[in-house]
C-alpha cells in the first residue's frame, strides 16, 4: 500500500471503530438523526477546515480564521440592521471583502518573506478587531430571509434532517477534493508544500498560487462566518474563538502533514467528524464534562503527529536503503 | 567594554526610542500620565501600573525570547498559565503550605516544559506542532484540576504575589525584573547565550561543533515553563481564583509579539533578552495609553495589528537585502 495513504486509513479506522464503539452504547447514535445534527453542529467547522488544509498543504498556517468568522458575523448583522440590502447582497459584499482580505495576507507572505505564522497572526488582530469597532454587543439576526434560509432541510429517511448549511458543508468539500487532487492549482499547492525552490524550478507560479491559497482561504473563512451566523442567529465579536485550532487539528487528524506537500480533503472531513463525534458522545453520556473534549483531540493530535513522525522516518529510511543499493 | 556597551546601546535603541514615543504620546493626550505618588508604602501611578500590569507577559516574554532564538516557538504559555493557575488555587484551597504550593505549581511548569522539549528535540517534531498539542490539551486538563469550577481562595499569604508590594513597588514588578536581571546575567555572563544563538542559527553546525544542541532545546522550553508558571501564579494570586478557560487567554501571542517588537527574529539566532522585556512593555503601555486617552478599547487589537505589520516590514529579509544592496552601491562609488 502507498505509505501516503496510511495516515488517512488510520483515520478512517479510528473514526469508524469510534463511532463503533458509541454505537455499542447508545445504539441511537446511529440514527440519521444524530448523523443529520453531527453535519449542522460542525458545518462552519468543516467549512473553514477546508481553506486550512489548502494552507496546511501549501507548508502554511492561517490563524486568522475563528477573527474572519468573527468579523463575517458582526458584519452581516451591522449590514442588514443598518442597511436595506438584501442578505445575498451583503453575502457578496462580504465574501469579496474576507477573499481580498487572504489575498492582502498571501501577498505580504509572498513579498516580505516573512512567515505565515506572524503575517496570519497580524491578520487575526486586525480581523477581531475590526470586529470589536463595528459592534461590541452580540446582535440577534432577524430577517424573513434568514429564518427561511434556516428552514430548508432535506428529510433523510429515518426522520434526520440535513440542513442547508450542513448539506453546504459536503458541496464545499466535494469542491475542494476536486480542486486539489484534480486542478493543476491544486498540484500547484501540493508542489508547494514539497518546497518552494523546487516548485520554482518546476515551473509553478509560486506568487499567484501563494495568494490564491489565502484568498481561497479567506473566502472559506467568510463562508464558514455565514454558514455560523446562520446557525446562531448572530453576530458576535467574541465569537468563534479558537475555531483556527479546531480547524488545524482536523485537518492533522485527517492526516495531511503540518510540514505541508501531502494530505487529503477528504481526510480533513473525517477529522471534523471524529472531532464532532467526541462532543456527540460526551453529551449522550452525560456525566462526562466537556473538558474531555480539548483532552482527547489532544491526544489524537499527538497520536496522529507521532504516526507522521514514523512514516516520514521509514520513508526515508528506505529512500537511504535504495540510495546505497543502487551504488 | 565600552563597545560591548556601544553596541547593546545600538541594539535597544529602536525599542527604547519607541517606548519613549509611545509614553510621551499618552502623556501629551493625558497631561495626567507621569504623576507618581506614594501612598500606603508603594508607589502608584500610570507608568507604576504599566510597569504591574504587564507582568504575565514579561515574564512569558523572558522564555519565548531563548525559545524563539533556538528557532523554536511556544505555543503552550497561555495553557501552561491556566494549568499552573489552577494547581496553585486547588492546593491552597486544600490546606497546603505556601511553600508547598508554589514548589509544586512552579513544578508542573517545569514538567510541561520538559514535555514540549522532548516532543522538539527529541522526536523532532515541528515546534509550532509539537506546543500546539499542550495548548490544546492544556486547558482541559487545567479544567480538569478545577473541576469546571472557577476556584477561589482567601489566603493573604499567595495573593500578596499579585497585588502586595515590595521595595515600594508591586510584588509582580520586582518579580519581573529579578527573573530578566537573573535570566540576563546566566546567559550573558556564561557561554549559554551564545550556545542558545548557535543552535538557532544552524542546529547540524552546533551540533558538529559540540553543543548538546538536544539538552539545551529541552532546557529552554523548560524554562519557558518556568516562566509561564510563574506568570500563571501572579495572575492567579491577582484575581485570587483559577480560571481555567481565561487565565492567560492569548498571552502567547502577546508575548511572541514582545520578542517580535524586542527586535528578535522568529527565524532564531541572535536575541536580546532585555529588548523583548522592553518590548513587552511597549504593548503593555499601549494598552494602557489607548485606555487613559479614551479611545474605546476596541481599537486595541487593530492598533496592535498595525504595529505588527509595520515591524514585519521591517524585519523582513525581502527589505533588509534590499537595504545591504543600497549600503553597498553607496559604499562603492
Amino acid at each position: 500500500m502507498n505509505p501516503r495513504l496510511l495516515p488517512l486509513a488510520v483515520t478512517v479506522l479510528i473514526f469508524v471503530v469510534a463511532y463503533a464503539v458509541c454505537y455499542a452504547q447508545f445504539p441511537a447514535m446511529l440514527s440519521t438523526r444524530v448523523i443529520g445534527n453531527l453535519l449542522t453542529d460542525n458545518a462552519f467547522l468543516g467549512i473553514a477546515a477546508v481553506g486550512m488544509t489548502f494552507v496546511i498543504i501549501s507548508g502554511g498556517i492561517d490563524l486568522s480564521v475563528g477573527s474572519v468568522i468573527a468579523f463575517t458575523g458582526v458584519f452581516i448583522t451591522v449590514m442588514l440592521r443598518d442597511t436595506s440590502l438584501h442578505p445575498l447582497a451583503v453575502f457578496a459584499i462580504l465574501l469579496g471583502l474576507t477573499t481580498l482580505f487572504g489575498a492582502a495576507m498571501g501577498m505580504i507572505i509572498h513579498v516580505l518573506r516573512m512567515p505565515p505564522f506572524i503575517v496570519t497572526l497580524a491578520g487575526m488582530f486586525l480581523a477581531r478587531g475590526l470586529a470589536y469597532i463595528l459592534s461590541v454587543d452580540s446582535v440577534p439576526i432577524t430577517h424573513p430571509f434568514y429564518e427561511w434560509l434556516q428552514s430548508l432541510y432535506w428529510l433523510l429517511p429515518g426522520k434526520g434532517r440535513l440542513t442547508l448549511i450542513g448539506g453546504l458543508m459536503l458541496l464545499v468539500f466535494a469542491f475542494g477534493i476536486l480542486l486539489a487532487h484534480r486542478t493543476r492549482f491544486g498540484a500547484n499547492v501540493f508542489a508547494l508544500g514539497g518546497g518552494v525552490q523546487t516548485a520554482r524550478l518546476m515551473g509553478v507560479p509560486v506568487a499567484r498560487t501563494t495568494v490564491a491559497i489565502y484568498a481561497l482561504s479567506g473566502f472559506l473563512a467568510g463562508l464558514s462566518g455565514i454558514v455560523f451566523s446562520l446557525y446562531t442567529s448572530a453576530g458576535y465579536s467574541l465569537a468563534a474563538v479558537g475555531v483556527e485550532l479546531d480547524a488545524i487539528a482536523a485537518v492533522v487528524i485527517g492526516g495531511t502533514l503540518l510540514t505541508g506537500g501531502s494530505g487529503f480533503v477528504a481526510g480533513t472531513l473525517i477529522g471534523v467528524l471524529i472531532m464532532g463525534l467526541i462532543q456527540t458522545y460526551i453529551i449522550f453520556d452525560g456525566t462526562l464534562s466537556s473538558w474531555w473534549t480539548k483532552i482527547v483531540i489532544g491526544a489524537l493530535l499527538l497520536v496522529f503527529i507521532m504516526l507522521q513522525k514514523g512514516l516520514l522516518s521509514l520513508a526515508d529510511r528506505r529512500r537511504s536503503l535504495r540510495a546505497s543499493g543502487n551504488t | 567594554m565600552n563597545g560591548t556597551l556601544a553596541r547593546f546601546g545600538r541594539r535597544i535603541a529602536p525599542q527604547l526610542v519607541t517606548l519613549a514615543v509611545v509614553v510621551a504620546m499618552i502623556g501629551i493626550v493625558f497631561p495626567g500620565f507621569f504623576d507618581i505618588s506614594i501612598a500606603n508604602g508603594r508607589l502608584y501611578g500610570s507608568p507604576i501600573d504599566i510597569l504591574n500590569r504587564g507582568a504575565p507577559v514579561a515574564l512569558l516574554a523572558i522564555g519565548m525570547t531563548l525559545v524563539i532564538a533556538t528557532g523554536g516557538i511556544d505555543l503552550s504559555v497561555g495553557a501552561v498559565m491556566a494549568i499552573c493557575g489552577a494547581i496553585a488555587a486547588t492546593l491552597i484551597v486544600d490546606g497546603y503550605s505556601l511553600p508547598a504550593t508554589l514548589a509544586l505549581s512552579l513544578g508542573a511548569g517545569l514538567l510541561c516544559g520538559l514535555w514540549n522539549g522532548l516532543l522538539v528535540a527529541v522526536l523532532g517534531i515541528q515546534p509550532i506542532v509539537a506546543t500546539l498539542i499542550l495548548m490544546v490539551a492544556g486547558r482541559g486538563i487545567a479544567q480538569l484540576v478545577t473541576e469546571g469550577m472557577i476556584r477561589t481562595f482567601s489566603h493573604h499569604g499567595f495573593a500578596s504575589l499579585g497585588s502586595g508590594n515590595l521595595l515600594w513597588l508591586p510584588t509582580p514588578v520586582v518579580i519581573w525584573v529579578c527573573a530578566g536581571i537573573l535570566a540576563t546575567l546566566v546567559v550573558r555572563r556564561t557561554a549559554l547565550g551564545m550556545l542558545i544563538e548557535a543552535v538557532g542559527i544552524n542546529r547540524r553546525a552546533s551540533m558538529l561543533a559540540g553543543v548538546n544542541a538536544r539538552l539545551l532545546i529541552v532546557t529552554v522550553y523548560m524554562v519557558s515553563g518556568l516562566c509561564a508558571a510563574m506568570a500563571g501564579l501572579i495572575v492567579t494570586a491577582d484575581i485570587r481564583g483559577a480560571d481555567a478557560n481565561n487565565a492567560g487567554l492569548f498571552l502567547e501571542l502577546d508575548a511572541i509579539l514582545a520578542v517580535v517588537v524586542g527586535g528578535t527574529s522568529l527565524l532564531g539566532g541572535h536575541f536580546s533578552l532585555i529588548a523583548s522585556l522592553i518590548g513587552a512593555m511597549i504593548i503593555q503601555a499601549i494598552n494602557t495609553g489607548i485606555l487613559v486617552a479614551g479611545f474605546p478599547p476596541e481599537f486595541n487589537l487593530v492598533i496592535k495589528a498595525c504595529i505588527v505589520l509595520a515591524i514585519l516590514v521591517l524585519q523582513s529579509p525581502a527589505l533588509q537585502g534590499a537595504a545591504m544592496l543600497f549600503s553597498r552601491t553607496k559604499g562603492q562609488p
